[in-house]
């Protein structure tokens, strides 16, 4: 029999852990580490407690350390302790803009509309990985030529990434070199063509699969350059991906209007999707941000809407969390937890906790939650002052413009989830304003919350230094009356509604309506054009950000607003699954930020929210999924096809 | 082999250099110091032990080298016997199990059969009880044969309770619910499959059709599936 220091019995092998917890800690502090330092380095708890170690596996371990419960607490029940590092050294880096190169540049054979199944004898394989023809009417109709108006080609690639002075060089999956990827820079109306290179090694370095599938998140995308996550091809290949850059409803509700303004996007993403991996592959860099402009959004803050300037004050940020091996310090990924990684490392477009000077003016941020599981409430906070609300303008919600800027306290976001923001730097002259994520949330599954924790408790992710000289700033001030898009209506009764229960088998397996997932079936057919309205019921205690492929959705009923206060009761779903409105608004329907288009939604735990939506333009196979890249490996997802005809499946 | 004492203590010796855990936002909360002006680095980097092998980070961190007993009685130690340099599938059941055990069995036996067919690889199935202090390797022998699995390459194992449920948790088995955990008839059935020296491993969903089950583990397997992985249009 073995007892820990309360007197509970344990299992031999626990009180061994414990045993060697008491060794390590007398280790340590031989070292010479203060117990100050062992605090925050995550290795010893305030009450002097050597928490034990667990491996990295939040799943494993989720009901021991300090006596606590891991639903509701904090305390010895999370994923990792990476080693200290001193933040805020480096500078954010903002990926290169991606450069168009000549046809005759690219390297292999010419694109072809059907894939190039030839073989090549360098490696033996088929040149392309891609399985099916660029669908009509690219390459007949004239908006869609091809190859494509602008051809790029990318690289997937091993390279050592720096994450933070204090950490050895990271050996990560790049896209050209750097995580994350280089920037497109898309127009609407100039398709693109991107040849996309698998040169990953087979040595993984412990995790990640050199098989992948790019997945422009967002992309009003054609089925087969979509990224589909069975859509994979192997190292040595590449997959020419054509993206048409045109607005929704171009070749169907819009002709004659080339597509409905309405349904143009701004800020999108691409990252790698492979079929139970992705999570796996996007920890380990590959990721990259596109940005898709037009004669409103113009990129230039003198024309159009004048938002700021891209790239001077038009800032892409992309929001990861992550852990680090304390010995080797490096990216640890936990490969076994299914339920979701947190990391104790907040990571800016790459970089651990950085910093960015800029001028006293506005500024338009693109942020991104690029997970793996974390849910986000991002505030500025000012240090000097921390309770004071620091309110901004955010001007999306996902990846285009809202029909107006609305002022809030904060913007949360689920994985994926993503809001351009209009900060006026004015205001904070000489001054040093944070990014932090208040969000208090005790485990990978998403729920249920912590609550938000007070101004300068949460993480601070990036530091921003308002020291920069006084410019000038054509940009347009933002405010209730400025008029962007309209919300296309969804008010025409829907060809078909159709029920999702999301849930868990008794033995833990991911199920949609009681089905799990392959990639072969298909479980329902929307007819192209129509309306279809999905009531998604979360029937669990967790969260799920759902993403939708293809076509953007209105959420009519069940948005979820704001996380609560800390006083936030996180027993009671019921409320936490409510919406919180910026200002007062009462009803479920939506308000503020959710009059909005969107392509993740977040249900929060035993929520049930209805969207809608017309998948036009083109056919093929496109999944719905858990964005929580961990649920979305395992198998959170179903595919649907877009067809001529389609079903009415209402429980798919 | 290396004497097996040895390494089973530096086995121990080891898990004791993994990371320790922590809470997460705990850590946030009084791990930062809040508007403090950034300490210098300190002269040079902070040292770093050298960097892991790909297949030594996961065997460190999820394969304890624990001895298990199989249904035929042999003893056999997890990473060294079973896992190491080979490639395998794991699930969990128990031998009176009748809820999602069979299923699983029998969606093994069909991706063994799938398996067979397409890949050239020598492919191990091990089948881990949830109740080692009920089954029995006898127990676990008559599963088999009930089961009609006659599988040189399919072991069904039991061990020391402590054992085995150390293996359960660094194998992401175990439920973080306390009373779901509890439960045995609920325990996890999802199947981990990997390439042990390659040090790829996935998780995926142990009821599912057999023919998908195949095509995923087969991930795991690059280059050595006789046919490409099929996608119907």
């Amino acid at each position: 029999m073995y007892y820990n220091a309360n007197g509970e019995r344990i299992a031999r092998w626990r009180w061994r852990e414990l045993l060697q917890a008491r060794r390590n800690r007398l280790d340590l502090i031989k070292a010479g580490f203060t117990r100050r330092d062992l605090v925050n380095m995550g290795l010893l708890t305030a009450g002097g407690m050597l928490i034990a170690k667990r491996g990295l596996s939040s799943r494993a371990y989720a009901s021991w350390g300090s006596g606590t419960d891991c639903h509701y607490d904090n305390s010895g029940c999370g994923n990792c302790a990476s080693p200290s590092i001193t933040p805020f050294l480096m500078n954010m880096p903002i990926p290169p803009v991606k450069q168009p190169i000549a046809l005759s540049s690219l390297t292999g054979p010419a694109p072809t509309i059907a894939p190039n199944n030839a073989i090549n004898p360098a490696t033996g394989k088929a040149y392309e990985g891609r399985t099916r023809a660029h669908q009509s009417p690219i390459g007949t109709d004239s908006r869609l030529p091809f190859p494509a108006t602008k051809i790029y080609q990318v690289t997937q690639q091993a390279a050592g990434v720096t994450v933070s002075g204090d950490l050895p060089t990271q050996q990560l999956w790049t896209f050209d070199g750097v995580s994350p990827g280089p920037t497109y820079v898309a127009q609407y109306g100039t398709p693109i063509l991107i040849r996309n290179y698998n040169n990953l090694p087979s040595n993984n370095g412990g995790f990640g699969l050199n098989s992948v599938t790019t997945h422009l998140h967002n992309g009003h995308t054609p089925s087969e350059s979509d990224g589909f996550p069975c859509d994979y091809f192997s190292a040595g290949q590449y997959y020419d991906q054509y993206y048409p850059n045109q607005l929704a409803g171009f070749l169907s509700t819009h002709q004659s209007t080339n597509g409905d303004v309405n349904e143009a996007l701004s800020s999108l993403w691409y990252h790698d999707h492979r079929e139970g991996f992705t999570a796996q592959n996007v920890y380990k860099g590959l990721v990259g941000h596109y940005l898709l402009f037009n004669a409103f959004d113009t990129g230039n803050e003198t024309t159009g809407f004048r938002l700021p300037s891209f790239p001077d004050y038009d800032i892409p940020m992309m929001f990861a969390d992550r852990c680090f091996d304390a010995q080797t310090g490096a990216l640890a990924f936990d490969t076994f937890n299914i339920d979701g990684i947190l990391g104790d490392k907040f990571m800016v477009n790459g970089v651990i906790q950085p910093v960015l000077h800029v001028h006293p003016r506005r500024y338009r941020f693109r942020w991104t939650n690029t997970g793996p599981s974390r849910f986000l409430q991002l505030y500025l906070t000012d240090l000097t002052s921390p309770s004071t609300p620091q309110p901004f303008w955010q001007i999306s919600n996902d990846g285009n413009l809202l029909p107006h800027p609305v002022q809030v306290p904060a913007v949360a976001l689920g994985v994926a989830e993503r809001a351009d923001v209009i900060i006026d730097f004015a205001q904070y002259a000489g001054k040093t304003i944070y990014i932090e994520n208040r969000l208090n949330q005790p485990n990978g599954q998403g729920g249920p919350t912590g609550g938000v924790v007070a101004g300068g408790q949460g993480f601070l992710c990036l530091k921003i230094i308002v020291d920069l000289s006084t410019v000038s700033d054509n940009s347009a001030v933002p405010s209730a009356s400025t008029s962007y898009y309209t919300l296309p209506s969804v008010s025409a009764s829907p060809r078909v509604t159709r029920n999702f229960k999301l849930d868990q088998d008794r033995n833990g397996q991911w199920i949609i309506n009681d089905k799990l997932f392959s990639c072969n079936t298909s479980r329902f057919a929307v007819q192209q054009n129509s309306l279809e309205k999905w009531v998604i019921d979360n029937g669990r205690d967790w969260s799920h950000p759902m993403h939708v492929h293809l076509e953007e959705h209105q959420v009519t009923q069940g948005a979820p607003g704001l996380y609560g206060s800390d006083s936030d009761d996180h027993n009671d779903y019921q409320r936490w699954g409510s919406q919180y409105c910026w200002s007062g608004c009462t009803s479920n329907s939506s308000t503020g930020v959710n009059l909005a288009r969107k392509d993740t939604v977040r249900l929060t735990p035993r929520s049930t929210v209805t969207i809608k939506m017309r998948f036009r333009d083109w056919l093929g196979r496109y999944p719905m999924h858990c964005h929580n890249v961990i649920h979305e490996d395992h198998a959170m997802m179903l595919r649907f096809d877009v067809a001529t005809t389609g079903d009415t499946k209402s429980n798919p | 082999m290396n004497d097996r004492t040895i390494n089973r203590r530096g086995m121990f010796g080891r898990l004791a250099a993994v990371p320790l855990a922590v809470g997460v936002a705990a850590s946030a909360q009084g791990g930062q110091k809040r508007g403090a002006p950034a300490a210098a680095p300190p002269a040079g980097k902070r040292t770093f032990a050298p960097p892991l092998s790909g297949r030594e980070t996961v065997r460190r961190r999820y394969f304890p080298d624990v001895e298990l007993v199989t249904s035929e009685g042999d003893k056999v130690r997890f990473y060294d016997d079973l896992i190491k340099d080979k490639i395998v599938i794991l699930n969990l059941m128990y031998a009176k199990c009748d809820g999602v055990c069979p299923i699983t069995t029998s969606n093994l036996k069909a991706v063994r059969k799938i398996l067979s067919r397409d890949v050239d690889h020598d492919i191990f199935i091990y089948s881990m009880t949830v109740k080692p202090e009920q089954d029995s390797p006898a127990a676990l022998k008559d599963y088999a044969r009930v089961h009609g699995v006659s599988d040189p390459r399919w072991l069904f194992l039991t061990g020391k309770p402590a054992d085995v449920d150390l293996l359960r948790h660094k194998l992401g088995f175990a439920d973080r619910d306390p009373v779901v955990d509890r439960d045995k008839t609920r325990h996890s059935g999802m199947l981990r499959y990997g390439n042990e020296p390659t040090a790829i491993w996935g998780t995926c969903q142990g009821s599912a059709e057999p023919e998908w089950i195949a095509e995923e583990i087969a991930f795991a397997i690059p280059r050595q599936f006789k046919r490409h992985p099929r996608v119907n249009d």
